[in-house]
Parts: structure tokens; C-alpha cells; sequence
């Protein structure tokens, strides 16, 4: 084939005006745009896929705010109780799961629900991390690697659900299965090693125990999941749908 | 025409040594203060969870934003052949190279792991605007390091204009780069804008010159060599345009979110009812940094040593406070999670964020201004990057110079 192609070029005359060196460079420089380009298309084309394509699974939640009420944090101190996280609020104490309350200054009608990492399909936290310590499971689950992590904060400037902490002191009585290193960043696991479990998340089941059973859990791409069938029964909507980020998070009410 | 003559600085003198004291000084405080933070980590620091960037970032993104605006001069000589620029092409090249370090020592340093720095280019996460900036920046450093070569060494010469070019390419890149670190987040009010990067790369032209100006008089008058009015008016006329234009893009900037009905809260903040941020705004950056350097500059005496210096010194304080408005303002301004609405939690949602830096911070964003010293004042002593007069007479307007960078060379043909 190679030999053919060679003897097709050499055979051909050139024709009147076109100079064979010219078309040489022009097709050496053809390709070394190509070579240039071909990466940046695919990984354009990659971004444009990843999370919009549906996977057997991606984990999320579903939580209710017409349910959720004010006085309660069954959640918060559940994923406190559970990831070994402090209880002390002050401006440098990381939170995974924190509750707001939201008031319409319009019509004054006041709701209150937990806000924790949206496991966004397109999670900016991902995107900014110059390590690539910022990842997205195929199930859905947006972690962090600490190893890989170094401290830069650039995801917790990036996140606009400001869902993520910065570890700012020495970390003691860890969990052994919420690891947290000083100088690095973290943010709601969705209680990955409970999930591989084949449990809910700390907060889901705290809600369901001591709450008032407005978070489910669930495979968001398996029809006969809770999860899916209620997201089909009644409207919801993401936090800040509008810029397009894809939480794997849903809420009713809000 | 006219001959170019560039020497080492002897470098006895009790205020060259005193420099480089105060200027180790600084940088070793800057070791001291990021050790500090990496042991007892970022809790003794003035940042929080809801203030990420502070001080130092402040420091580390106008000192590498006047790191590519300072390399201005030698771009004008090269790129755009005004020859009169010529003679200052060296000392804006090491200054460039030296601003940019002092930027990468305090970011490097205030990392939560410093020493896993070499990740970000391990690893590089080619999505990430701040991956880019990794390459961007080393990129830069080989660049301008060859560009100095080049210039200074004979042989090489020829070469200068094409690495010249590719610097003044490269520069403009970094910079957009540097600017798209906050103008890719849509995360927050201040940002989310593709003005951003157009706007620090006008940014650099003014922050860059003003460094610039203040080492070129600060260092020839210790030097006793002379800086011609020519070159002065020049360089005053460039001032004035970039002073000019970045006040051109604060309008922009701000007038285009005033237009938006969701901004408008935002700028509320920042132009009224911000507190420090709206002082910042109005007196540092608009009044000190904008008005007053223009007024100067293009007043009678606009020329003259004392009102560049005067003029440059403006600039710089106007540029750290358009800065630590850009950085730390954007993140005081409670983020829009839902916009419009009044919320509140335990995790300060809803709430303006105070933040005052605290020592250790501060410390680290000095001791980038002291490297920079540092490097500056060690590579003059050691290299011909100064030349020995730019009076009128030696700098030549329209002819091309010749470079004589041996100590002690023949006198002027």
C-alpha cells in the first residue's frame, strides 16, 4: 500500500504553478496542526460527554425541604459523628453538611435543608484542580485524593455551592475510613465506604431515624430506584441548575 | 551614533549591602513564616474556610502580573524596534524574571503541601486553568532566560528579535492565563467574566512600568548614572496610557455589572456600603492608584525623576489595592447560592466575611518583594545589566546602538 501510495506521488506530475516542495510543506504543516489539534478536540469532545453520558450508575440525593424542618440536624451530627469531624463552629472549622435556612424576602416563606457537596456531573472542582487530586467516580461520587492533593485551594475558590474545607490544622482521632490530612481539601464523601457497603449515606439514614425522612439516596439512573421514581413523581430542581453543572444532589420545595 | 556601555555594579557601598540585608532578611522570614504554616497548619493564619486567599495571594498575583508587564520595555525594543528602549532591555528582563519568582515563592509557600509543588506538572490536570499556569510560568522563566542570553551575549544577538517575539507572545499568554484563574470561576460575583484577562494584561503594563521605574531611577541615582529627559518622557508617556487604561477597565468592568440586575448587590458592595473593600476601591485603587498618578504625569513636570517615582509608587499601592479587591473582596462577598433569596447558616452563608491578615501571611507576601530585591540586587552585581549612563546623549533615538558590555570599554566612536 505504502510502495503505491509512493508511486502515485512520484508519477504525478506536478502540476503548472504548484510548486511539490510547497505542497510538501503545506502537508507537513497540515499535520503538525492536526498533531497539535487532535488532543485538544478529543479532550474538548471528553469534557463534553463526561456526565452527560448515562453510566448504570450515578449516586445521588434527593431531599425534600417540605419535610425538612428548621430546629433539626440529625444530619449534620450524624456526618459529624461519623467522619470524626469537630463540632466547634468557628470560621475555620470544616464542614461537609451544613443545614440553611432560605426566606423569600418577597413573599417571606422561609424553608431549611441540608447543603452539602453536589456530586455535580460537571463538578468546577474537578476542572480546576491542577493535580487531578479533584476526581469524579464513574459512579457519580466526587472525592478527593489526598496523596495528590497540594493545598492550593483553588477548588474551594471554584465551588459554588461552597461545599468544600480546607484541613487547617493537625487532624486528630481520625476515622479510619474518612482520612483527613492537614493541607489538603475535603468535602462530603457521600459516605463512599457505607455506599460500597450497600448502605446510605450517615446523613440519609440519620434523617430517616431521628428526622423527618426528607433525604433518599439512590442510584439516580436505575428506574426502579426510590430515587428515580420520586424525582419522576414531583418537581425538582438543583441549586443554581443555571449554571449547568449537573448536581447529583436534587431538592423538592425549594 | 552611539555607543552602549553596560557594567556590573561595584556593590560596597553601606546602602547596596544594607539592601541585600533587609532583602535576605525578608526572604528568610518568608522560609520562617511558610514552615510555620505548614506545621501548625493554615489555623494561624488570618484565612478561614470562607476567606481561602489572602494577603499573600495578593502579593504572589501582582507580583506575577508586573513580572510580564515588566518585561514591557525590552518587548517595545524588540518586538516593535524602538531602539531607544534598547538599553533598558536587560534590567527589564532580569526584572521580569525576578518579579515572577518572587510571585511563585509566595504561592509555592503558602500551599497546604509546598512540597508536593511538582504535582501540578506531574500530574496536570489539563482542564485546570492553574495547570496551565504551571506551564505558563516555567515557560516563561526559560523564555526570558534565553532573551537575556541572547541580548547579552554577542554571538547571540541575532537571535534577540525572534526570543524577543516569542517572549512578548508568551507574556501576553501567561497573563491572559493569570487572569482566566479567576475569570473561568463562575463560582462567584467578582469573577465569571471573560473581561478579566484582558483586563490584568492591561494590568501588567501599568504594575510592570511602575516596578520598572521605581528600580530604574531608585538604582541609577544610587549609582550616580545619569537617566536622560528623553528617556524619562518616554517612559512617562507609556505610564500614562496604561494608568489610563486600566482606569478605562475598572469602568467597564464595574458600569457592566452595574447593568445586570443580578450584579447590581455585588456592586453595591464593592462601590458603597463594602466597608474597607469600597475604601479600597474609591481611595486606593480609582483615587491613589488612577487619578493621581494621571494628574502627576500629565501635569508640567511630568517628566522629571521626582514625579515618575511619585507617580510609580501610586500606581503600585492603587494595583495592590485593585488586587486585594479582585482576590480577597470577590471572596468577602457572601457567595449566590440562591440569589436573591436571605439565607443564613453555620457555615457564615449569606454573611459579608471579614478577614484580617494575620502575621504569618503577611510575612510570606513580604518576602516575595524581598526575593525579588534579592535577585535583582545579586544579578546586577554579578552581570552587566545596567548600562553606565542614559543620558540624552548616549540614548539614540533613531540610529541603532552598539553594545559594549565589557568593564571598562573604549570610549564613544
Amino acid at each position: 500500500m505504502t510502495g503505491d501510495r509512493t508511486d502515485l506521488v512520484s508519477d504525478a506530475a506536478p502540476e503548472e504553478g504548484h510548486d511539490p516542495s510547497r505542497r510538501r510543506l503545506f502537508a507537513l504543516a497540515g499535520g503538525a496542526v492536526a498533531a497539535v489539534l487532535t488532543p485538544g478536540v478529543t479532550l474538548f469532545a471528553r469534557t463534553l460527554t463526561v456526565g452527560s453520558g448515562k453510566t448504570p450508575v450515578r449516586y445521588g440525593l434527593l431531599i425534600d425541604s417540605t419535610r425538612c424542618t428548621q430546629g433539626c440536624d440529625a444530619c449534620v451530627t450524624a456526618c459529624q459523628d461519623y467522619n470524626g469531624l469537630s463540632k466547634k463552629i468557628t470560621p475555620d472549622t470544616a464542614q461537609w453538611i451544613r443545614k440553611v435556612t432560605v426566606t423569600d424576602p418577597q413573599t417571606g416563606l422561609t424553608r431549611s435543608f441540608p447543603v452539602m457537596c453536589q456530586h455535580c456531573a460537571q463538578a468546577t472542582c474537578v476542572d480546576v484542580c491542577p493535580t487531578g487530586a479533584s476526581y469524579r467516580r464513574p459512579d457519580g461520587i466526587v472525592l478527593v485524593d489526598k496523596h495528590r492533593c497540594i493545598g492550593c485551594r483553588y477548588c474551594l475558590m471554584a465551588c459554588p455551592y461552597k461545599a468544600r474545607s480546607f484541613v487547617g490544622r493537625v487532624v486528630k482521632d481520625q476515622k479510619p475510613w474518612a482520612p483527613r490530612g492537614k493541607g489538603t481539601a475535603e468535602a462530603c464523601t457521600m459516605c463512599v465506604e457505607r455506599v460500597m457497603d450497600g448502605k446510605a449515606p450517615a446523613c440519609v439514614t440519620a434523617c430517616a431515624e431521628r428526622g423527618k425522612k426528607a433525604m433518599v439516596f439512590g442510584n439516580l439512573h436505575d428506574p426502579k430506584s426510590e430515587i428515580a421514581q420520586k424525582l419522576a413523581q414531583f418537581p425538582t430542581t438543583t441549586i443554581r441548575a443555571d449554571l449547568g453543572l449537573e448536581p447529583g444532589v436534587h431538592y423538592r420545595g425549594i | 551614533m552611539a555607543t552602549m556601555h553596560y557594567r556590573e555594579i561595584p556593590g560596597r557601598s553601606f546602602l547596596y549591602w544594607a539592601g541585600l540585608a533587609v532583602c535576605a532578611l525578608l526572604t528568610v522570614a518568608g522560609v520562617g513564616a511558610g514552615l510555620y504554616m505548614r506545621a501548625e497548619g493554615h489555623h494561624v493564619t488570618g484565612m478561614n474556610q470562607q476567606i481561602v486567599w489572602g494577603i499573600e495571594h495578593v502579593f504572589a498575583v501582582f507580583l506575577i502580573v508586573a513580572a510580564s508587564g515588566a518585561l514591557n520595555v525590552a518587548s517595545i525594543a524588540s518586538v516593535f524596534g524602538r531602539t531607544i528602549y534598547k538599553p533598558l532591555s536587560r534590567l527589564s528582563g532580569l526584572l521580569a524574571i525576578a518579579l515572577l519568582i518572587g510571585g511563585l515563592w509566595d504561592l509555592v509557600l503558602d500551599l497546604g503541601r509546598p512540597g508536593h509543588v511538582l504535582d501540578a506538572i506531574i500530574y496536570g490536570n489539563f482542564r485546570s486553568i492553574f495547570a496551565w499556569n504551571m506551564y505558563l510560568y516555567a515557560g516563561f522563566l526559560l523564555i526570558t532566560g534565553f532573551y537575556l542570553w541572547f541580548m547579552m551575549e554577542r554571538r547571540l544577538n541575532r537571535y534577540s528579535h525572534a526570543m524577543g517575539v516569542t517572549a512578548f507572545l508568551w507574556r501576553l499568554t501567561l497573563t491572559t492565563g493569570t487572569g482566566s484563574i479567576f475569570g473561568f470561576l463562575v463560582s462567584r460575583s467578582a469573577y465569571d467574566t471573560a473581561l478579566l484577562a484582558p483586563m490584568f494584561i492591561i494590568m501588567s503594563f501599568a504594575y510592570g512600568l511602575a516596578t520598572f521605574l521605581l528600580i530604574l531611577i531608585g538604582g541609577f541615582r544610587a549609582l550616580a548614572r545619569p537617566v536622560g529627559e528623553r528617556i524619562r518622557g518616554r517612559l512617562k508617556i507609556l505610564l500614562t496610557v496604561f494608568v489610563a487604561a486600566v482606569l478605562y477597565f475598572a469602568v467597564v468592568y464595574n458600569l457592566t455589572n452595574l447593568y445586570m440586575p443580578g450584579q447590581r448587590a455585588f456592586e453595591g458592595f464593592v462601590l458603597l456600603h463594602g466597608g474597607v473593600y469600597t475604601m479600597l476601591f474609591w481611595v486606593g485603587q480609582i483615587l491613589i492608584g488612577g487619578v493621581f498618578p494621571l494628574v502627576l504625569l500629565l501635569g508640567k513636570k511630568g517628566a522629571s525623576a521626582r514625579t515618575l517615582v511619585m507617580a510609580s509608587v501610586a500606581v503600585l499601592i492603587g494595583g495592590l489595592a485593585q488586587v486585594y479587591i479582585i482576590i480577597v473582596g470577590a471572596q468577602a462577598y457572601p457567595q449566590q447560592l440562591f440569589p436573591g433569596m436571605i439565607v443564613h447558616s453555620s457555615f457564615y452563608d449569606g454573611v459579608v466575611n471579614p478577614y484580617i491578615p494575620g502575621w504569618p501571611e503577611t510575612t510570606l507576601a513580604v518576602s516575595g518583594v524581598g526575593l525579588v530585591g534579592l535577585i535583582v540586587l545579586l544579578a546586577v552585581r554579578v552581570l552587566p545589566f545596567l548600562p553606565l549612563s542614559l543620558a540624552d546623549e548616549v540614548t539614540d533615538v533613531h540610529g541603532h546602538d552598539q553594545t559594549v558590555t565589557a568593564a571598562g570599554a573604549a570610549a564613544t566612536p
